[in-house]
């Protein structure tokens, strides 16, 4: 088993390499770095231009692989991701903002997925039931809804609450208070506010989806033959779904767990732009946005390996449901 | 998990019932929606907004373009139902051709991408072997590198080409979740008896996928075909929300809600219709996405017990 996971573990290594490296030279051949400085006021001279490019090693008029091979020989001897074209070293941003990334995309994944899960188990025992229309007709509206639109819902509803309170107790911009009192409670009274919001719009979005797949799975697995058989054997229907439905219904689940993170990457990059957050997502669009080569290649490693990390647990998990796919 | 319904054993009917097998299973699904009222809420829903999107504009005195210099910034009226943006454009006329793009879009992309998923992931479960490792890395590599980071990176490239080329990029970026599932879901029935059967009946690989293979995970390629053309429609709408999708003087629900998202508050009609159609459309989809899934999955009714 072990084995088995480093095995996975050094594969998702090459291919995290190879999505990074690929995005260095689509971004480097994609975006125009110069353009930048040139509508500039006063405008500089093209040497300076040069010079500043050559500095960032940008410059579009030294060979593609030379930059990249530059590049990557700064990252493994230095440990030097190269600088943003705020003079900024990308390792340090990143470094700086996956934290608030990962506060949000952990705790948000997480809360939805488990929720999901249950409501797709229970919308599949209690099928047709007013139970499990409910559940159909919410998640449908939710699915259907796109992320900045409930956003921007959350955010109106927020405001009426918060102005029927008279008091600012949710906050929708940033992820944290300047001027907070010292110690743990005024600091996690601030952090919750902050939070709520855009982890509840995560939350929704990733358990409506969830919960669609789950029920799918779960209503193939209930009309198997060995629920019939559990039920044949006297087991309730209690523990036949549970002992032996539930857990059968997670296999195809736990690959869609791993892949379905990427999804819930990119819509937490808008939920940070939305909402104000200074995490990757918004250093993600604004690096493309801007043209800034270096810190687009080191948000895709950041992806890179969450994704990595993300694909070797959801191998473990099939792993350890499924039987037949033990290696 | 038979797909078929049940064929007599009789051999002298064997080859009418044989006949009469795609209208029955054809007339069994249409009986189970018939009962399912999810499935009549969402085609009604979604019949009214293709009708919208198709004829919406013949009884509107505007075209999307027109400009009404004595209404700008107005809100609805017996002139303007939707109300007027900053120029005097018709909302109502604008929302009905964004409509007709999304969808466009949505219907084109989303089935495109599971029947991709379908045949790549079947392919890789099946074979096994090399091909499966290849197949699966590739997926894995497509998976690591953001496609939301590589939409964003073609923008200038989708600006000069048209909307088929957003259509084409969402394909592209769109099958490899499903098809993981669907590789994983044919390793666990390749080897039944109904599939070793055919095997050994001398059937071909194409056919032993398609006929055994396929049908087996349909249901779970139905809802995702389907929530893959509401997702499609997501997708354009936030990449236009960023300004990296659809480009004037081209107009989808997009770009009328990254127009309109920023006076969502001051001006709510901006923002509340294009939203509100979008949702509800989509929703619509969703629903009938949802009863077609219990009508062809030939277990759903088991469940009664």
């Amino acid at each position: 088993m072990g084995k088995y996971v480093l095995r996975r573990f050094i594969n998702y290594f090459i291919l995290a390499f190879i999505a990074t490296v690929t995005a260095y030279i689509t971004s480097s051949s994609f975006m125009d770095p110069a353009s930048r400085y040139r509508g500039q006021n006063p405008p500089l001279s093209e040497d300076s231009i040069r010079s500043i490019l050559n500095g960032h090693g940008t410059n579009p008029e030294v060979p593609i692989l030379e930059r990249t091979w530059h590049w990557l020989t700064n990252i493994f001897l230095h440990g030097d991701f190269g600088t943003t074209v705020h003079n900024s070293p990308v390792l340090q941003e990143i470094l700086v903002r996956a934290g608030v990334s990962l506060k949000l995309l952990l705790i948000g994944s997480i809360i939805g997925a488990i929720l999901g899960v249950i409501l797709g188990v229970w919308g599949a025992v209690k099928q047709y039931k007013t139970s499990d229309q409910v559940v159909t007709y919410a998640s449908y509206l939710i699915i259907a809804t796109p992320t900045f639109v409930i956003g921007v819902i959350l955010m109106i509803i927020a405001t009426g609450f918060n102005n029927a309170l008279g008091t600012t107790l949710i906050r929708f911009s940033g992820d944290y208070s300047a001027n907070i009192d010292p110690g743990f409670v005024p600091w996690f009274t601030d952090q919750v506010s902050h939070m709520l919001l855009p982890t509840l719009a995560l939350v929704l979005m990733g358990a409506a989806t969830y919960s669609r797949y789950q029920r799918s799975v779960m209503l193939d697995v209930l009309a198997s033959d060995f629920i019939r058989t559990a039920r044949s054997k006297g087991r309730t229907r209690r523990t036949a779904l549970v002992k032996h439905g539930v857990r059968v219904a997670l296999i195809p689940m736990s690959t869609y767990f791993a892949y379905a993170f990427g999804t819930l990457v990119a819509g937490s990059s808008m939920l940070e732009v939305i909402f104000s957050w200074n995490g990757m997502g918004q250093f993600t669009i604004n690096s493309i946005l801007q043209s800034d080569i270096n810190a687009a290649a080191g948000s895709v490693l950041f992806v890179a390996v969450l994704t990595l990390l993300a694909s070797t647990l959801s191998e473990v998990l099939y792993a350890a449901l499924d039987p037949r796919v033990r290696i | 998990m038979a797909t078929d319904i049940p064929i007599s054993t009789d051999p002298d009917t064997e080859v009418v019932t044989k006949r009469s097998k795609p209208t029955s299973r054809a007339m069994l699904i249409w009986r189970r929606l018939r009962s399912t009222p999810r499935f009549w809420v969402g085609g009604i829903l979604l019949a009214f907004f293709v009708l919208f999107a198709l004829f919406g504009n013949t009884i509107n005195i505007y075209s999307p373009t027109d400009q009404d210099v004595f209404a700008l910034n107005e809100g609805p009226s017996a002139q303007h139902w939707f109300g007027t943006n900053t120029i005097g454009q018709d909302i109502y006329a604008q929302t009905v051709v964004g409509l007709q793009k999304s969808l466009l879009i949505g219907i084109i992309a989303g089935p495109c991408a599971s029947i991709l998923a379908a045949i790549i992931g079947s392919t890789a479960g099946y074979f096994g072997g090399r091909v499966e490792t290849i197949i699966v890395w590739f997926i894995n590599l497509l998976l690591v590198l953001p496609s939301f980071f590589i939409l964003v990176l073609m923008a200038p490239l989708l600006r000069q080409l048209s909307w088929t080329a957003i259509v084409v990029f969402l394909v592209l970026f769109g099958w490899m979740i499903m098809a993981q599932v669907v590789r994983n879901q044919t390793k666990a029935i390749k080897d039944r008896d109904f599939v070793r059967a055919a095997r050994y009946m001398g059937v071909s690989t194409p056919k032993i996928l398609s006929r055994h293979i396929i049908p087996n995970v349909a249901s779970i390629l139905i809802v995702d075909a389907t929530l893959g053309v509401v997702s499609a429609i997501l997708a354009e709408t936030s990449l236009s929300y960023f300004n990296l999708g659809i480009q004037k003087p081209d107009v989808s629900i997009g770009t009328l809600l990254a127009e309109g998202s920023g006076a969502a508050a001051t001006r709510p009609w901006l923002f509340v219709f294009p939203a509100g159609v979008l949702v509800l459309m989509l929703f619509a989809i969703s629903l009938m996405a949802d009863a077609l899934r219990d009508a062809i999955d030939p277990t759903s009714g088991v469940n009664r017990d």
